[in-house]
């Protein structure tokens, strides 16, 4: 009994992280309750409704010649319109951060509108804009170009939601790369390119990939602005959501519902391995401590 | 290499951080860049470097214009305060980044890239270390890793910006020993910036005082803390104490009393005094320093004690021996051995 006594207090693992900052419990506590309640339930709920098919019925609805036509066409544009966003949401913090230009204020701000603008306006805007009669679609129609209306027109869509997401990852560590860093790696005979490659970008890689992330995520979940631009054809244009919303208007509550548990499945799994090559990065990169 | 700074003058948004500076550096010397907070020490050795353009002025490398050099050109070995080094570079990666971005022409092969870089690692004394990050260093080390990259390059001038000001005093003077160690090995022409006189001193073949974006006084540590040219420079480097005295009759005077100091052949009228605390002899008779004791405290072997001169309430510090009984209000009368006089401002 001694024995155990004198052990105790030397427990295997805890919750509890010494720290200065009281309210450890608290603070845990609360963020679980918020978490159920906002993001975990609705989840379950979801899962819960969909597997109400059984194993079988959920393969047969998940497996729909549609159904996968359309998860390809949503994550394929998605993953497209965050490749595009990364390079010229890089280039554009870039040049805000790195030059001085007249109305470099005015640029920053506008960045944040598709934040802001409702979806639906984005995608009316958009579609006149890129439709074949319209500014930017008629000088693409002549050559045989269509936008509008088919898979280019949603990376469009979606490059313009993401946008934002990568540039405002991206700002505040580029504001922060040592100036030092640059200097040194010029003094022992780096060219310009050899430092942004060797030197600035691995010290951006985390930024970026958290930005590639967030415009992904974004891309997948869009509905509003795309719909407007798609064409919504079965098989070549027409998104996840869209089709989860045309099961809700057929009240087919469950084959609406086994969609979008795909959707978020595949969702998961791909942010969570974009954390994990993050967390590694960061961790090679000797960020976080 | 020789590097000669030539009537060097640098503004920044109009405000002169250096006034017309000229400094000739020998090939193979080590100088230190010594002086106050802002007096442009940083901004001097930026632009031996090419990492700054000077207003006006040049800097010549031998006898070719550094000006027309890119800072990619000068082969410069820079050590930065703050380290600057690679975080997501390993140690090797780091030492080697020199040599790894040189064109093909001039690159030597990976194998002996690599060879060279592990022989550095080893001058630095990190042997073992090469795998690890950055962030996995203590300061001393990351330093060592710093300079292990500079001189990787074969750099012509080797150029530090306070190095070790980041460091704790025991490791400062440890690393101090060793940099000098390593600098008579390699014998690389050595810059080198500080704010400490000590670390100035002890290390370097000549100092470059600098105040208020001029140089004020260039020489070996020993003729420097000897014969200080200025006020400045005898009040910068080392203890002093200066008194306000009379020069009358080619003699010293403090409130109508000879202190018995010859005045050699200052001008009459009103002059600075300067003598170095631990350079006074206590005398008996009249033609003296008298004073009475202000404050008294031991520092180390010696007693140093803070003495009200005259009626004016001049206070300057004298060194006594640790057991010299003296207490507060005690009367004591001392003759400085060595001295400087300086017109008064
Ligand atoms: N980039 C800059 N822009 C404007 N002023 C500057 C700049 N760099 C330096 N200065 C000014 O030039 C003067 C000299 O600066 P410098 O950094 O050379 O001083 P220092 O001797 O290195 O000081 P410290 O010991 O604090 O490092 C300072 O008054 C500083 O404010
Ligand atoms: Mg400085």
């Amino acid at each position: 009994m001694s024995t155990v006594a004198s052990t105790a207090p030397r427990r295997a693992w805890s919750f509890r992280q010494p720290s200065v900052i009281p309210g450890f419990g608290l603070t845990l506590g609360f963020t679980l309750t918020y978490f159920s309640l906002i993001i975990l339930i609705p989840l379950i709920a979801l899962a819960v409704r969909s597997a109400g098919l059984g194993p079988e019925g959920f393969w047969k609805a998940a497996t729909d010649a549609r159904v996968l036509g359309s998860l390809r066409v949503s994550f394929v544009t998605a993953l497209i319109a965050a490749g595009v966003n990364v390079v010229f949401g890089t280039l554009i913090a870039w040049v805000l951060v790195r030059y001085r230009f007249p109305g470099r204020r005015i640029f920053d701000a506008i960045i944040d509108l598709p934040f802001a603008l409702p979806t639906a306006v984005a995608g009316i805007a958009l579609t006149a804009i890129y439709a074949p009669n319209g500014t930017v679609g008629s000088l693409f129609a002549p050559l045989g170009w269509r936008i509008a209306y088919t898979p280019a027109g949603i990376v469009i869509a979606m490059i313009f939601i993401g946008l934002p997401f990568v540039v405002r990852t991206i700002q505040p560590i580029l504001e922060e790369v040592s100036h030092e860093v640059e200097e040194a790696s010029a003094t022992l005979g780096a060219n310009r390119f050899q430092t942004i490659i060797h030197v600035i970008f691995p010290s951006l890689m985390p930024a970026i990939l958290t930005g590639f992330a967030l415009a992904f995520a974004r891309a997948v979940g869009e509905y509003g602005s795309i719909i407007f631009i798609a064409g919504n054809i079965p098989f070549v244009s027409e998104i996840a959501p869209l089709l989860i919303y045309i099961r809700l208007q057929e009240f087919n509550y469950v084959g609406a519902t086994v969609i979008a548990t795909v959707m978020l499945l595949i969702s998961f799994a791909l942010l969570l391995a974009i954390n994990l090559i993050q967390a590694w990065s960061r961790r090679r990169y000797g960020y976080g401590n | 290499m020789e590097v000669r700074v030539q009537n060097v003058r640098k503004e920044f948004d109009r405000f002169p951080a250096l006034h017309d500076v000229s400094l000739d550096i020998r090939s193979g010397e080590l100088i230190a860049l010594l002086g106050p907070s802002g007096s442009g020490k940083t901004t001097l050795l930026r632009l031996i470097a090419g990492l700054e353009t000077p207003t006006a002025g040049k800097v010549f490398f031998g006898d070719t214009d550094a000006s027309e050099k890119t800072v990619q050109e000068r082969n410069i070995g820079f050590v930065f305060q703050h380290y600057a080094l690679f975080r997501h570079m390993t140690i090797l990666e780091n030492i080697s980044f020199g040599l790894k971005v040189r064109p093909r022409s001039s690159r030597p092969p990976a194998g002996e890239i690599r060879r060279r870089a592990m022989e550095l690692l080893d001058l630095v004394q990190l042997s073992g270390l090469e795998k690890r990050y950055p962030n996995q260093l203590s300061g001393g080390q990351r330093q060592r890793v710093a300079l292990a990259r500079a001189l990787a390059i074969e750099p012509a001038v080797l150029l530090l910006d306070e190095p070790f000001g980041a460091l704790d005093a025991q490791v400062r003077r440890e690393l101090r020993k060793w940099l000098r160690e390593i600098h008579d090995r390699t014998g690389h022409t050595t810059v080198f910036v500080t704010h400490d006189q000590e670390e100035a001193l002890e290390l370097s073949d000549r100092l470059c005082v600098m105040s208020q974006g001029k140089i004020e006084q260039v020489g070996t540590p020993d003729s420097v803390y000897d014969h200080p040219t200025s006020p400045f420079v005898f009040g910068f480097i080392g203890e002093s104490s200066e008194l306000p005295v009379t020069v009358e009759n080619n003699e010293l005077w403090v409130g109508g009393r000879a202190i018995g100091v010859p005045a050699g052949d200052a001008q009459p009228g009103e002059a600075r005094l300067f003598f170095r605390p631990h350079d006074v002899e206590l005398v008996e008779h009249d033609a003296s320093l008298a004073g009475v004791v202000s404050t008294n405290r031991r520092v180390g072997g010696t007693r140093r004690v803070e003495l009200e001169i005259g009626g004016a309430g001049h206070l300057v510090e004298v060194d006594l021996p640790f057991d010299h009984p003296a207490g507060e209000k005690t009367r004591l009368a001392f003759r400085p051995r060595r001295w400087k006089l300086f017109p008064a401002v």
